[in-house]
């Protein structure tokens, strides 16, 4: 026998389940004194540089009905494309910008909703850059292992053609599930779990 | 934090065997939520490498003691009360420390605080359901709640959820973003419940199943229960393919 590589399994994925907003969103929970703020509600916390955007869209099942049950985080580095981690080791990101945000999608109408800034560009692992982008997260019932995806912007058209991640996908007509449509300074990005316009999820 | 420096490499793919499927028929909701297509695999970029990392100056003073956070002054949740603590370790066995862990449960009815919540338990007014902590530099955390209660939900006509506590738990990278549940030993709905039966391996099933830990109940005051998790592992290796020297 060789050696063993003694490496652990990662715990494995449950559903956020309905309720997930009593330990992610309480205060949206109305389970109110626990928890000043919800946490990721508020993305700039000072002046931070860049252009401010709103991101907004719904999440769609297999029917076509949005999920008022869901719950969505995204990750972005800030204007000049860094992210504000301790990982982050090509510089200093701005202090005002935390790059992270969480939103339940809303009860009635199933839309989120995230005020940010919109992502400098960050290299790909071999050097070439990516498009601008964030990167989404999402959980809620019926879902077992949060999926990965990630919204670039229509305003990039150029950028998003060099893109290395958008260029690994075959079905070219797919490319279009990971572009928000920017109008204004609001970028409209709507996800679809399952059908024709099913969004590229990403095993990432 | 520790003066460790901070790993930047990738992260070790998820084992998409050992994960659950998104479809899984037996329960419902997955039908009509869960991806059809094959996901795109990619390799990380510093999108997933890196992520939010939290301080201690989010925490409030009672943001790990459920008995308490939402109780009257001097009164208490109902319910049998706990000590839940382990360790966050990354998948090559490390310690995973500043990991900021959410947890949200029902009460010791095993109803929640919920406005979509239907069951018919009581509610206690003194409990609220969520808490959270952080780890210390070598992973470890605890916490202080009321074992939830066991409840009955729409999926089959008679189905039963063991009792259980959610946790949401961020590593350093985005990569490592998981949520999952906390089963307690010796529950004879864990292996009936149709969410537990999205795993396949029944190993990985025991690994989300936390022992009573005699050892670290507080006499006349509270059990304990062990429980601990593992995040995706980083790369280690000097020929890591990345920007910057390793």
């Amino acid at each position: 026998m060789p050696q063993s590589l003694n490496r652990l399994k990662e715990s494995a994925s449950q559903t956020a389940g309905p309720y997930v907003h009593i330990g992610l969103t309480p205060n949206f929970a109305e389970i109110g004194g626990v928890y000043a703020d919800d946490l990721g509600s508020r993305m700039l916390t000072g002046d931070a540089s860049g252009e401010r955007i709103t991101i907004k869209g719904r999440i769609f099942d297999g029917t076509g009905t949005p999920l008022k049950d869901a719950l969505v985080e995204i990750w972005q580095p800030d204007a000049a494309g860094l992210f504000n981690s301790p990982s982050e080791m090509r510089g200093s990101a701005d202090p005002h910008f935390t790059g992270f945000g969480r939103c339940a999608t809303d009860m009635a109408n199933g839309e989120f909703v995230f005020e940010t800034i919109k992502p400098g560009p960050v290299p790909y692992p071999d050097g070439r850059m990516q498009a601008p982008h964030v990167t989404l997260w999402i959980v809620a019932r019926g879902i077992n292992i949060g999926l990965h995806t990630r919204m670039y912007f229509s305003d990039e058209e150029k950028a998003n053609a060099d893109d290395p991640l958008l260029n690994r996908i075959e079905h070219r007509h797919r490319v279009a599930t990971l572009i928000g449509k920017r109008d204004g300074d609001v970028v409209t990005f709507d996800i679809h779990l399952q059908g024709d316009d099913e969004t590229v999820f990403l095993d990432i | 934090m520790s003066n460790r420096k901070p790993e930047t490499g990738a992260f070790f793919p998820r084992d998409r065997a050992w994960q659950p499927d998104a479809y899984t028929p037996w329960y419902k909701t997955s039908v009509l939520r869960s991806p059809q297509k094959a996901l795109l695999s990619i390799n990380n970029t510093l999108s997933e490498m890196t992520g939010p990392v939290f301080g201690h100056d989010i925490l409030g003073e009672l943001d790990d003691d459920l008995i308490h956070n939402f109780a009257k002054p001097g009164e208490s949740a109902i319910g049998p009360r706990i000590i839940v603590h382990g360790r966050v370790m990354d998948e090559r066995g490390r310690g995973v420390g500043g990991a900021l862990l959410e947890f949200w449960q029902a009460n010791a009815g095993g109803r929640y605080r919920h406005k979509k919540e239907g069951y018919v338990a009581a509610l206690d007014p003194n409990f609220g359901g969520c808490g959270r902590t952080i780890t210390d530099e070598d992973g470890h955390y605890s916490f202080r709640t009321i074992k939830p209660g066991p409840y009955p939900w729409p999926n089959g006509v008679n189905d039963w959820r063991p009792a259980h506590i959610h946790f949401s738990v961020f590593g350093h990278g985005f990569a490592q973003r998981l949520i999952t549940q906390m089963y307690f030993e010796g529950d004879p709905l864990i292996p009936l419940c149709p969410i537990v039966k999205t795993i396949a391996d029944p190993k990985a099933i025991e690994d989300l199943i936390a022992p009573l830990d005699m050892a670290n109940t507080i006499p006349m005051d509270a059990s304990a229960y062990k429980f601990d998790i593992v995040l995706r592992g980083r790369r280690s290796t000097m020929f890591e393919n990345r920007m910057e020297g390793n």
